[in-house]
């Protein structure tokens, strides 16, 4: 059970913003930017980004969800998902997309844990600035999310079915657009 | 130096707000809401619990300034001092001393809060949203202190310019840059 009175019928993520729609908006706008907006990283590479530090956060509502959502950008692949989970080195990813996973995994522990080689050696793979720049504020974000989803005690499903619908709508829609199904359409005065 | 070409002369999370503009006005927007729009809990006891988050995650200018902004709000800066030490002990409200171990926990892992930390709180008289707010303004400051540390962004080492710069933040809030 949450520790604060959410809806039932939005797990997640999605209770904790019905709940407070003001802080809801900014959420999903700074999500809709790092994720779903145009980039030199494609979505499904921000989206492994995001599924790998949910992963090491432990948040089982966060690494699902971005997880089918990566897939969904990945033309259904659950396998790699699973791979860079597990062990990323070793999965089929780009060499760029592993030295900014390793800078992701840093911030993840701690920001002072990145260091100047971890960075030239993105840069060497090809990186460019906003690349980790985008890097370290996708694993940054993610460090709040999963704290924010398991810190009030979200409702979690053990459903990789609704994780997987509902990540094909995200991948397609994007994080603003899906929000309005469980927003309110303008901010609840206090 | 920066991990990557921040703009020269701005601390701290304001070079990254200048460098990536599209995601500041979001992380702006955030805090805006978190510290600074009218909430049950004052604004210097919000700027109290960012402050406690960074510093357990040792991010210097992150609680050098919300630290300034805290004593700005307080009209003291000892009471920040002391409960960056041992909030227990310190000279603030039963109710804030539950909502910083929640918060405290938050910073750890959110897994962390128990029933027994939300009712501690409820008993001192803390609302839902009072509870809602505390988690989200512990889980932002693990994002906002690990952006501004991740790119090792310039930190001075310069109380008079946090004191400044808290003033702005107490006065005006977090939506436009306090520096010039």
């Amino acid at each position: 059970m949450p520790h604060i009175a959410l809806l039932e019928s939005q797990p997640g993520i999605r209770g904790a913003m019905a709940f407070r729609p003001e802080t809801a908006r900014p959420l999903n706008d700074l999500v809709e930017v790092l994720l779903h907006a145009p980039n030199s990283l494609s979505p499904g590479e921000r989206e492994l980004i995001a599924t790998y530090v949910s992963y090491l956060n432990d948040c089982h509502y966060c690494q699902s969800i971005h997880g089918a959502v990566a897939a969904a950008h990945l033309d259904g692949d659950e396998e790699l998902v699973h791979r860079v989970k597990a062990d990323f080195e070793h999965a089929a990813i780009s060499t760029k997309l592993k030295a900014l996973l390793v800078v992701a995994s840093k911030v993840q522990r701690g920001g002072k844990h990145v260091t100047a080689e971890d960075v030239a050696h993105a840069r060497s793979l090809g990186a460019t600035d906003v690349e980790i720049h985008d890097a370290v504020l996708i694993a940054a974000a993610f460090c709040m999310y999963n704290r924010y989803v398991d810190g009030l005690a979200t409702i979690q499903p053990r459903d990789e079915a609704m994780y997987r619908e509902r990540g094909k709508m995200v991948a397609r829609d994007g994080y603003v657009s899906v929000s309005k199904t469980y927003l309110p359409a303008e901010p609840v005065p206090r | 130096m920066a991990h990557i070409a921040l703009p020269e002369g701005l601390p701290g999370i304001s070079g990254a707000f200048v460098f990536r503009p599209e995601t500041a006005k979001p992380m702006r927007e955030l805090a805006h809401v978190l510290l600074h729009e009218p909430s049950s809990l004052t604004r210097g006891e919000r700027e109290l619990i960012a402050t406690y988050v960074s510093s357990q995650n040792e991010c210097h200018f992150c609680q050098a300034s919300h630290g300034a902004a805290a004593a700005c709000h307080l009209g003291e800066d000892d009471v920040v001092r002391r409960v960056k030490a041992d909030f227990e002990s310190a000279p603030v409200a039963p109710k804030l001393k539950a909502l910083l171990s929640i918060a405290g926990k938050v910073q750890s892992d959110g897994k962390l809060v128990t029933a027994e930390d939300v009712e501690r709180a409820r008993r001192e008289g803390a609302s839902d949203l009072e509870i809602h707010d505390t988690v989200l303004i512990a889980a932002a400051f693990c994002m906002y202190n690990r952006y501004v540390d991740g790119l090792d962004s310039w930190q001075p080492r310069d109380d008079g310019m946090y004191a400044q710069m808290g003033q702005h933040l107490a006065e005006q809030g977090y939506l436009k840059s306090s520096q010039r």
